[in-house]
């Protein structure tokens, strides 16, 4: 990674956090409803991994403004989907959980557990038949590694060596569920390396996780087929807005916030990228700003017509 | 008592009865359950009988059949019906099926809880309900619940049965007050008369049931005549021997849904109607369910997708004037 794009990383996992406090305050005040899982603690992961699968197809969970964020998405195209308006990416009709902009090669947002695992293998069997060498990239949280149809799609793109990047995003729980309590082991990295190469990385270390995709997704390019990626990582809030996350003690929240990836990244920046400590500002500064002129946007921004409520059923009209 | 806490007493009175009654399901332990049902319930009974599972709907539901057969009375619990979609083979192929094709060999005591429908801007694929595809599956029970009392008294009845139930819940009926008779010898397949009336039948279930109780003054203002409400309660059976003397008796009926319009269930009471009653009608019947569309996020559009009290007095009046109510 050169200067530029580490600033660029640090620029966005900061604004991912801004976004995500600001979409927490505007829910609590009622202008965001629905369901609303905060990516905050897994910046370094979301954006890093995004950027550094620089080309290719991104399948996402419902955990995602960060992602679509990172993948060029506006975040005030964003935060009006969140309030539900016109202009937002998905007309107001998707909310926090579906966000889509095929024009970015975003798809979703996608709230059902697992359920896109299989969309994104037959995406990458898409690509590959039309001849496209840059691959898929599917993320998803370790819960969605117990379901069928995870251990299907590992089998069916392993099979035909698909040019498909899988990445679990392992903070550890399911909801209130600890992994280790719904899987014999940890590390959910184990159930792929069967089937194809497989990497583990610190989800927390937005270096380490650049690294580790842009190699994945240069190997994919030359043709080597599925590989696995699983990032270890630590959530700061709930597991949406309205969990009490009651179900993880202070000591271990302590111990999860030790590790904040913003600060990390922050002193990599310092050591290893020189940036002063007004360089820095300047990029936190900017990352504010645009986090405000988004709330401001998606709150002057019209409502959808009551009309649109039968638009986009289908593509054609009979 | 609130309606999650009226449930939450049938499964420990059941499971206090019958230790071979078990639980499963996500965060069903020791989170307590996502809307609070099965909460304190691994505390008293253990992980044991009351169990997390992994995030594997079809598994939840298979496995249930498996620990029926083996002689245990699972309780599954699908987080909510839109995830149930991946368990529906096991539901339809093996939960419906296992009894009949074994000859009656194979006994399945079990339920399967089902909390479905449109909650507050959830969006599309959480917003589903899916009784019209239970329904049509011989061999399940669908209970569906909207008075508190019934609640406990039904879902106890399911756990306690020797038949394989699906339990759907309204998840905006959670948190609904009400007085539960606990000695009350309660039948589950038979409609409750929510209101008595005289010159419209209104039926419907679920929430949508509150939502025609609100309705109601405004009809009966504007349109000059009192209206008999009915919770259906049981989708499968179901009480045609109710719905019969109260359409007898007022000559009209409106069916009133949350689900989609095509293929909704009402279809089925309407066209039941249409087959054994047409002499006894005096205008045609009206149904009023959600448009045929995905549930959008956006509230305004939400709201437009499904019935609510403003447009259920709307239309039940526009209707009635038309027709001479
Ligand atoms: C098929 C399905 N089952 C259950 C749910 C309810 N649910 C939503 S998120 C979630 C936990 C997922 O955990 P994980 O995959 O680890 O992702 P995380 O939320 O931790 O990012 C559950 C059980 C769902 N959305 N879809």
């Amino acid at each position: 990674m050169n200067k530029l794009e580490a600033e660029n990383i640090y620029f966005e996992m900061v604004r991912g956090r801004a976004f995500e406090y600001a979409a927490k305050e505007h829910y609590m005040q009622g202008d965001i409803s629905g369901f609303l899982h905060l990516d905050i603690g897994q910046e370094a992961l979301s954006v890093a991994a995004v950027k550094a699968f620089e080309k290719g197809d991104i399948f996402s969970t419902y955990r995602e403004h960060i992602m679509a964020m990172a993948r060029g998405i506006e975040p005030s195209a964003v935060m009006a989907e969140l309030f539900g308006k016109a202009s937002g990416v998905s007309g107001g009709k998707g909310g926090s959980m579906h966000l889509f902009e095929p024009s970015h090669f975003f798809y979703g947002g996608d709230a059902i557990v697992g359920g896109h695992i299989p969309n994104a293998v037959g995406c990458a069997y898409a690509r590959k038949l039309q001849g496209s060498e840059d691959g898929v990239m599917v993320i998803f949280g370790d819960g969605a590694t117990n379901g069928g149809a995870f251990f299907e799609s590992l089998n069916n793109a392993a099979t035909q060596k698909l040019p498909l990047l899988f990445l679990c995003e392992n903070n550890g729980y399911a909801i209130g569920t600890a992994i280790t309590r719904a899987a014999p082991f940890k590390e959910q990295v184990k159930k792929a390396e069967p089937y194809m190469l497989t990497y583990s990385v610190d989800g927390m270390d937005a270096e380490a996780v650049y690294n580790v995709v842009r190699e994945a997704q240069t190997k994919i390019q030359e043709g080597h087929g599925p590989i696995f990626i699983e990032a270890f990582t630590c959530r700061f809030e709930g597991h949406s807005v309205s969990d009490s996350n009651a179900y993880r003690s202070a000591q271990e929240m302590e111990h999860c916030k030790a590790k904040d990836p913003i600060e990390h990244f922050k002193a990599v920046l310092r050591e290893k990228y020189l940036l002063s400590d007004a360089d820095i500002s300047t990029l936190e500064e900017k990352a504010q700003k645009e986090v405000d002129d988004a709330v401001t946007f998606a709150k002057a921004a019209a409502e959808p017509e009551v009309d649109a409520l039968f638009e986009h059923v289908f593509a054609e009209e009979v | 008592m609130l309606y999650r806490e009226a449930l939450n007493r049938a499964y420990d009175e059941a499971m206090a009865l019958d230790e071979t009654v078990v639980t499963l399901g996500e965060d069903v332990g020791l989170y307590g359950g996502s809307f609070r049902v099965t909460e304190g319930l691994v505390e008293k009974y253990g992980e044991k009988r009351v169990m997390d599972t992994p995030i594997a709907e079809l598994s939840i539901v298979g496995n249930a059949v498996g620990m029926a057969i083996g002689g245990l009375r699972p309780v599954a619990e699908i987080m909510t019906g839109n995830f149930s979609l991946l368990a529906f083979d096991q539901i339809i192929n093996h939960m419906a099926k296992l009894r009949y094709m074994s000859n009656g060999k194979i006994t399945l005591p079990m339920v399967v809880r089902f909390p479905q429908g449109v909650s507050k801007q959830l969006a599309a694929q959480h917003s589903e309900s899916y009784e019209q595809m239970l329904c049509a599956v011989p061999g399940l029970r669908v209970l569906s619940v909207c008075d508190v009392n019934y609640a406990y008294h039904a879902l106890k009845h399911a756990i306690l049965s020797d038949d394989p139930y699906i339990f759907i819940e309204h998840e905006l009926l959670y948190n609904k007050k009400g007085g539960v008779n606990f000695d009350e010898q309660l039948d589950p397949f038979k409609a409750r008369i929510a209101k008595e009336g005289r010159y419209v039948t209104i039926v419907s279930y679920l929430k949508m049931v509150d939502d025609v109780m609100t309705a109601v003054p405004e009809i009966e203002k504007e349109l000059g005549c009192s209206c008999e409400v009915i919770d259906l309660c049981s989708l499968n059976p179901v009480d045609y021997e109710t719905l019969k003397a109260s359409i007898e008796k007022t000559s009209r009926l409106v069916m009133v849904e949350e689900d989609h319009k095509t293929g909704g269930y009402g279809a089925q009471i309407v066209s039941w109607a249409a087959e054994e009653l047409f002499y006894a009608l005096d205008a045609p019947p009206l149904r009023l369910a959600g448009a045929d569309v995905p549930i959008p996020y956006n509230r305004t559009l939400e709201l437009a997708s499904i019935p609510t009290p403003d447009s259920i007095a709307k239309d039940v009046i526009e209707w009635g004037r038309k027709n001479d109510v």
